[in-house]
This record gives C-alpha cells, sequence and structure tokens, in this order.
C-alpha cells in the first residue's frame, strides 16, 4: 500500500531528529569535560542530514526522506584556559575545555524538538486518513 | 444492466489517489525542513488532475526492460515552491506554509472520501428499493 509512504517518511524525519537531539545531549552532557591536551579534549558533534535520493529512478517526481550523511565534529579550536592548581593540568599549567557552545545547542534543541513534533503531527494526521478510508463505504 | 462502479464514482477516487500523492510529497517537504540545500516541492493539482482524467497516451512498450509508468498522475511535474524568505543554508521548507497545506490537503482528501461513502450509500439504495 504506498499510502504507508507518508508513515516512512515522517518517520524518517522522526529518526533524524532523535539523532540530533542525542547529539545535543551529548554536547551539552560533556561541556565540562576537561583534558589535558587539546587533542583529547570532547569537540562538540553535528548531524548532516541529507534528502535520501537513492532507490529512487524518478529523483525530481519522488518524495524523498530525511537520512543522516555523518556525524562531523567541529573545528572550532578548543578553550584553553589557565589553571596550574588543576589535576589534568599540562606542564605548562593549562587545561583544555571542549569547544561546545551552550547558547548554540539550547536552540538547536529546541528546534529539533519542534521540528519532530512536526512530523509526529502528519503521522497522526496521516493515520486518520487512513482510518477513515478503511471505513469507506459503511 | 450493469452497475459501473467507474461510471458511479466519476472523478473522486483519482481525487482521493492525487490528494494521497500530495500529502506524501508534503510530508516529505517537513521531514527535510532541517536539511541543508532541500528545496520544497508541491503538486500543480488542477494540472495533474487534468492529466489524470482525460485519456492521454501511454509510451509503448517494446520491450520487457521499458519503465511503465506506475500511474497516469505521475506524469505531472512536481513544481518547486517560491520561497518568501531565504536561509543561508539553501532550504526552501517554510513550516507554517507546509502545515498549512498539509491540513488542506488532509481536509480535500476527507471531502473525497465522503462523496464516495455517498456514493456507494446512493448505490445501496437503488438496490435495495428501499429509501
Amino acid at each position: 500500500m504506498s499510502s504507508l509512504n507518508i508513515f516512512d517518511i515522517a518517520g524518517s524525519g522522526m529518526n533524524a531528529q532523535t539523532v540530533r537531539l542525542n547529539l545535543v545531549a551529548s554536547n551539552i552532557a560533556n561541556a565540562n569535560s576537561v583534558s589535558s591536551s587539546a587533542g583529547d579534549v570532547y569537540k562538540s558533534r553535528q548531524p548532516v542530514f541529507g534528502a535520501e535520493l537513492k532507490n529512487v529512478i524518478d529523483a525530481q517526481n519522488a518524495a524523498s526522506k530525511v537520512e543522516i550523511r555523518g556525524i562531523v565534529e567541529s573545528k572550532a579550536p578548543a578553550v584553553m584556559e589557565y589553571a596550574p592548581n588543576h589535576p589534568m593540568a599540562d606542564k605548562d599549567g593549562y587545561i583544555f575545555k571542549p569547544n561546545v557552545n551552550s547558547v548554540e545547542e539550547m536552540a538547536n534543541m529546541m528546534s529539533a524538538s519542534r521540528s519532530y513534533q512536526n512530523n509526529i503531527e502528519v503521522l497522526n494526521t496521516a493515520k486518520q486518513m487512513m482510518l477513515q478510508t478503511l471505513k469507506m463505504g459503511q | 444492466m450493469a452497475i459501473s462502479f467507474n461510471a458511479a464514482l466519476g472523478s473522486s477516487p483519482m481525487m482521493l489517489a492525487l490528494r494521497e500523492k500530495r500529502g506524501e510529497i508534503l510530508a516529505a517537504n517537513m521531514a527535510n525542513a532541517d536539511t541543508p540545500n532541500f528545496k520544497a516541492r508541491d503538486l500543480d493539482f488542477s494540472t495533474a488532475l487534468k492529466q489524470a482524467t482525460t485519456e492521454q497516451t501511454l509510451l509503448a512498450h517494446t520491450q520487457a526492460g521499458h519503465f511503465a509508468p506506475e500511474m497516469p498522475f505521475l506524469g505531472a511535474r512536481l513544481k518547486y515552491r517560491n520561497p518568501n524568505q531565504v536561509s543561508l543554508d539553501g532550504n526552501t521548507v517554510e513550516e507554517h506554509i507546509e502545515q498549512a497545506k498539509f491540513a488542506e490537503n488532509s481536509l480535500q482528501y476527507q471531502a473525497s472520501l465522503q462523496f464516495i461513502g455517498g456514493k456507494f450509500n446512493e448505490l445501496r439504495s437503488a438496490l435495495t428499493g428501499q429509501v
């Protein structure tokens, strides 16, 4: 039944937003994980979304799902802080903090949860439509 | 005299199929609201309906490998939406517009469904001869 396509599409959107929310949670949770070198410190992670066009013969006319193309680590430099008394401090007395921007992450979280809700609404409406179709002619 | 369901139901089943297809496309727009460079699309409904209801010449299949169009109305090309406001990542989905179109579309789907239901009731009362 082709009508179940809507469920697949909204489901793929929800899946993508869940991955994004997970990464936001990971970034916020690790915002204060300090390290003694710039290479080892946690880096902010972001998903890359793309429209799924594989297995589609007529790409221009097909409704496309969302896919996660990959997860990238932020290239922004780690925050260096002079804290000679810190147990993790390197030989020069510096500690390194992750490049997580918590304001950005909060905005990201709100956007992801709104988009997730939007997909749920689509799913509910599609479900109602299908249930009414099943009752056709009764 | 045989009862022809196709003649009795008119264009409503075709409308239903088109509405369903459009719902799918609008759902895809909303699912891809955060996808960079995704362009929102929509079905030109009146053109699609015209194509679906008038007889059209389909391509002849002369070899086994030729594609058969799944449904004739799929020949209607999707159009890209002109956004009111552009975004930096090249995405042209505007969620409020898509939501409104989706709601409109599902209401029209239900209307087509009601018409078909009504037709079935008419046929039933014609068959039983009771009002």
